[in-house]
C-alpha cells in the first residue's frame, strides 16, 4: 500500500492535470489495487510481456468500453431517469441530448458516442429558420467540447444530404475545434458529390470529419451502426464490452519458421490468449460488476446486451509480415513489395477465420464471436505500427498506398484506419479527394481518413489534437482535453508527424522520364 | 499536320514520356495524366524540357489497348483522363483512338477526357479530336505575337485560332496563362490579356501560373520565381475584365 499512496499523491498534486483529471486518474489507481479477472498463467504472461495488451482498460471492468445508446429511441420516448419527456422542438431536443450524455458511460468516462446528430435532429430542425438553427448547433457544439473533453467522443452524419448535416460541417469549420471527433458515412447513391465536396473542405479546414463506406458498414452490422471513439464502428443499442488486441510484430517475433508455420501454430496459439483475456474481462464486467443489471440505458430499453460483442484488435502488422519475410531469405517490405503486402493480407486472413471460430460469452451482437479490429495504436506504442497500417513516413504514392491496405479493410467489420496526408495541391481541387473517396470505397476500403499537412489539426492514432494546443501543453502543463496529453506521448514516441505527405505530382514539375 | 506513326498491323502508337495515375493539377478532380512526347513548340520556360525532342529513347511506345489498360485499373478512383505533352495533339491520331476506346468502354465510360495543349494546332487536328474530347485546357503563352515567338520560337496566330474554334464547338474548359517575369508580366500586358480573354471567351475560367524555374533549362534558369505578391498582382490584373470568381492563381 506505500506504494499506492504515493501514487495517489502524486495524482492529487499533479499540476499537469485538472480536477476532474485528477478524479478520474484516481479512480483508475482505485481499481488498479483490485485483483485483475482471473487467467491462465500463461496468458498473464502474454500481458505482462506486451504480447497482449488491454490497453489500461483497469483491473476491474465496470463498464463497457464502448457504448452507442439509442438516441432515437430515448428522443422519441423522453427518459424517467433523466426526468425529461420526449422533446417537442428543437430547443428541447438538443437539450435532451446534452442532458443525456452526461449520464453516457465509456472506458474513457465520457460517452465515446453521440449519436448521428443529423438523423436526430433533422425532424425538429424542419421548425426552425437557418440562423435559429446555426445559433442552436453551435451552442450544443460549443457545450460538447466544453464539458465533454475528450476527442474519443464522436458524433456521426450521413449518409443523406441534410440541414443540420450541411450546418454541422460548417460550424466545424467556423468553430476549428477537436471535439467531438466526427465521422460521414458515405453512400455511393445516397450521399450526393455536393455534400461530400463540404465535407472535403471541412477536412480542409480542422482534420474533420472521417469517411466510412456505408454499404459495407450495414452489410456487416445492420443499419443501425455507429461510429465511435477512434473508428470503431459498432451496432446502435449495443456497443463493445472491451478491446484487448494481440500484438503482430511481437507475434512474429516469437515463432521460429517460416509463414505457413506461422499461419498454422504460432498465430492460432497466440489469438487463443487474446480471446481468453477478452472472455475473463466480458465475464468480469457482465457476472461480477453486473453492468447490464443496473443502467438506466438498460433498463429503458436503449442498450440490450444482445447487441453487444467484443473487439478483437491487432496492430504491428508491417513489423509482424517483414519479419515473416526476412525469415524466408526475403528482403521486400509492406506496403512496397507485392509479396511482402500479400504476406500481410494473408496474416489479417488467417487473423480473421481464426477469431470467426472462438466463441466468446455475451457476444451475441456479432453471432457469439468478437469483431476484428484493427487498432490504431497509443501513445506508449514503440516501433510498433498502428493497426495494419504502412509505417509512418514511409508510405508510398497515394494510388499504391490505397491497393496496398484496401484488401484488408473487408475484414475489419468493426473498423480499420488508414491515414492518407496531403498537401496543399488538395485544398485547390477537392473534387479530387472526393474522387478518391469514391474509389477508395468502390474498391473496397471501409474507412477513409485524411490529415492535410498544413492546417493546425493532426491525427494522432485516432483522435484529433491540435498542434497548437501541444506546444501550449509543452508550455505550460497544462491542457483542457485528456486527449492532449495522450497525444503529447504519441507525438514524443512514434513521430506520427513525420507522416509522408502525398505529393500529387504537377504537370509543371513532372513528368520524370523513367524509361 | 498530324503525325501519324501506325504500327505494323496499321495501328496507332503514342510515344509516352510519362504517365501519372493521380493528378491533381491537370483539369477538374483526380485524373488519370498522360504526356505525350514531343513539342512543336521549344519554350524558354518549359517545365519539361526533356518532352520537347520527337524521338528519345527515353520515350515509351504504348499502343491504344495498353493504355485502355491502365486507365481501367484506377477508373474507380478518376473524374477523367487528361492528355498533356510535350504537345498532346501533335499525336491526334492516336489521342482520338485512345479517347474513342475509353468511350466505348463500359469501365470508363463516364470518365470525362481533357486535352492540355499550347493551341498550334490546325483545323484538322481539332476536327480529329472534337468529337470525342469533353474539353481542352489551353496555353495562351503570350498576347503579343512578337513575346510568344521570343517565349515559345513562334507566333501565337494559330493558338488565337484555336481559342476561338474551342469556344465555337463549346470545349475550352480554361485558359491558362504562365507568366514570366520581364517577358509578359506587366499590368498592361495582364490587363489586355484578361480583356482579350474575357472577349472571346467569355466565362472561362482562367488559371493564372507564375513562373517557377524547377525543372527549367540552364537558359531559363536566371528569370527570377514571382513573390506571392506579385503573383496575386497577376491575378487581380487579369481578373479586372475576367472577373475574380473565374481567376485561380498558382
Amino acid at each position: 500500500m506505500p506504494e499506492f499512496r504515493d501514487r495517489a499523491r502524486t495524482l492529487v498534486d499533479s499540476p499537469a492535470l485538472t480536477y476532474r483529471q485528477r478524479v478520474q486518474a484516481l479512480a483508475g489507481l482505485a481499481e488498479e489495487s483490485l485483483d485483475p479477472p482471473k487467467v491462465s498463467a500463461e496468458c498473464a504472461d502474454a500481458l505482462a510481456s506486451g504480447l497482449v495488451c488491454d490497453l489500461a482498460e483497469g483491473h476491474a471492468p465496470y463498464r463497457p468500453r464502448y457504448l452507442l445508446p439509442d438516441y432515437a429511441r430515448a428522443l422519441e420516448r423522453g427518459s424517467e431517469f433523466l426526468g425529461l419527456a420526449a422533446p417537442t422542438d428543437l430547443y428541447e431536443a438538443v437539450a435532451f441530448l446534452l442532458s443525456m450524455y452526461s449520464q453516457v458511460p465509456s472506458i474513457t468516462g465520457y460517452p465515446v458516442y453521440l449519436g448521428d446528430v443529423d438523423r436526430l435532429l433533422e425532424p425538429y430542425a424542419a421548425d426552425v429558420d437557418d440562423e435559429t438553427l446555426t445559433k442552436l448547433l453551435r451552442l450544443m457544439w460549443v457545450t460538447i467540447d466544453r464539458t465533454l473533453p475528450d476527442a474519443f467522443t464522436h458524433a456521426n452524419l450521413g449518409p443523406d444530404d441534410t440541414r443540420v448535416g450541411r450546418t454541422v460541417l460548417a460550424l466545424e469549420r467556423e468553430l476549428l475545434q477537436t471535439v467531438p471527433n466526427l465521422t460521414l458515412r458515405v453512400d455511393a447513391t445516397r450521399t450526393p458529390d455536393s455534400l461530400l465536396l463540404d465535407a472535403v473542405r471541412t477536412v480542409f479546414a480542422c482534420g474533420k470529419p472521417h469517411f466510412v463506406n456505408h454499404a459495407m458498414m450495414t452489410a456487416d452490422l445492420g443499419p443501425d451502426y455507429g461510429v465511435v471513439s477512434c473508428y470503431n464502428s459498432l451496432k446502435v443499442g449495443g456497443g463493445s464490452h472491451t478491446l484487448v488486441r494481440l500484438n503482430l510484430a511481437e507475434s512474429a517475433r516469437r515463432h521460429d519458421g517460416d509463414v505457413e508455420s506461422y499461419l498454422a501454430t504460432t498465430l492460432p496459439a497466440h489469438v487463443a490468449l487474446n480471446a481468453e483475456l477478452m472472455a475473463a474481462r466480458i465475464t468480469s464486467l457482465v457476472e461480477e460488476a453486473r453492468f447490464f443489471e443496473h443502467s438506466w440505458l438498460v433498463d429503458e430499453g436503449l442498450l440490450s446486451l444482445d447487441r453487444f460483442s467484443a473487439m478483437f484488435g491487432v496492430y504491428g502488422l508491417a513489423e509482424a509480415a517483414d519479419r515473416l519475410v526476412a525469415r524466408s531469405g526475403g528482403t521486400g517490405r509492406y506496403g512496397h513489395d507485392a509479396d511482402a503486402t500479400a504476406v500481410g493480407w494473408r496474416i489479417v486472413e488467417r487473423a480473421a477465420e481464426l477469431v470467426s471460430r472462438t466463441p466468446l460469452p455475451y457476444c451475441e451482437g456479432n453471432g457469439g464471436v468478437a469483431f476484428l479490429h484493427s487498432q490504431s495504436g497509443i501513445d506508449s506504442d514503440l516501433g510498433v505500427t498502428a493497426g495494419t497500417r504502412i509505417p509512418i513516413g514511409d508510405e508510398p504514392p497515394l494510388l499504391e498506398h490505397l491497393l496496398a491496405v484496401a484488401p484488408n479493410h473487408r475484414h475489419f467489420a468493426s473498423g480499420v484506419s488508414d491515414i492518407v496526408q496531403f498537401d496543399d495541391t488538395a485544398t485547390r481541387n477537392p473534387q479530387a479527394v472526393v474522387d478518391v473517396i469514391r474509389g477508395a470505397m468502390a474498391t473496397g476500403m471501409r474507412d477513409v481518413t485524411f490529415n492535410l499537412d498544413s492546417n493546425d489539426f493532426i491525427r494522432i492514432t485516432g483522435y484529433l489534437v491540435r498542434k497548437s494546443d501541444l506546444a501550449r501543453l509543452e508550455a505550460t502543463g497544462q491542457a483542457r482535453h485528456g486527449s492532449d496529453v495522450l497525444a503529447a506521448g504519441s507525438v514524443a514516441n512514434s513521430h506520427v508527424t513525420a507522416r509522408a505527405v502525398k505529393r500529387v505530382i504537377s504537370s509543371e514539375s513532372a513528368p520524370r522520364v523513367t524509361g | 499536320m498530324p503525325r501519324v506513326e501506325p504500327d505494323a498491323a496499321g495501328e496507332p502508337v503514342g510515344l509516352l514520356a510519362d504517365t501519372v495515375p493521380f493528378s491533381w493539377v491537370d483539369g477538374p478532380g483526380n485524373r488519370f495524366a498522360v504526356f505525350l512526347q514531343g513539342c512543336n513548340l521549344d519554350c524558354l520556360a518549359c517545365h519539361n524540357p526533356h518532352t520537347i525532342p520527337r524521338r528519345t529513347p527515353l520515350a515509351r511506345p504504348v499502343t491504344v489497348e495498353q493504355l485502355l489498360d491502365e486507365v481501367r485499373r484506377v477508373a474507380p478512383f478518376l473524374s477523367g483522363v487528361t492528355v498533356s505533352g510535350g504537345e498532346a495533339t501533335l499525336q491526334a491520331p492516336f489521342v482520338a483512338a485512345w479517347f474513342a476506346a475509353l468511350r466505348d468502354d463500359p469501365t470508363t465510360a463516364r470518365l470525362t477526357r481533357f486535352v492540355d495543349s499550347n493551341g498550334c494546332a490546325d483545323d484538322v487536328t481539332w476536327d480529329l479530336l472534337l468529337p470525342v474530347t469533353d474539353g481542352v485546357m489551353l496555353d495562351l503563352k503570350a498576347l503579343d505575337v512578337a513575346t510568344h515567338r521570343e517565349l515559345t520560337g513562334l507566333g501565337n496566330a494559330q493558338v488565337l485560332d484555336s481559342l476561338d474554334r474551342l469556344v465555337a464547338e463549346q470545349r475550352l474548359a480554361e485558359v491558362r496563362l504562365l507568366v514570366v517575369p520581364g517577358y509578359n508580366d506587366s499590368a498592361d500586358v495582364l490587363r489586355r490579356t484578361g480583356a482579350y480573354v474575357a472577349r472571346h471567351a467569355p466565362g472561362v475560367p482562367v488559371r493564372v501560373i507564375g513562373f517557377r524555374p524547377h525543372g527549367v533549362r540552364a537558359a531559363a534558369r536566371h528569370i527570377p520565381a514571382p513573390t506571392p505578391d506579385e503573383r496575386t498582382a497577376y491575378g487581380t490584373w487579369v481578373a479586372e475584365s475576367v472577373g475574380p470568381e473565374l481567376v485561380t492563381v498558382v
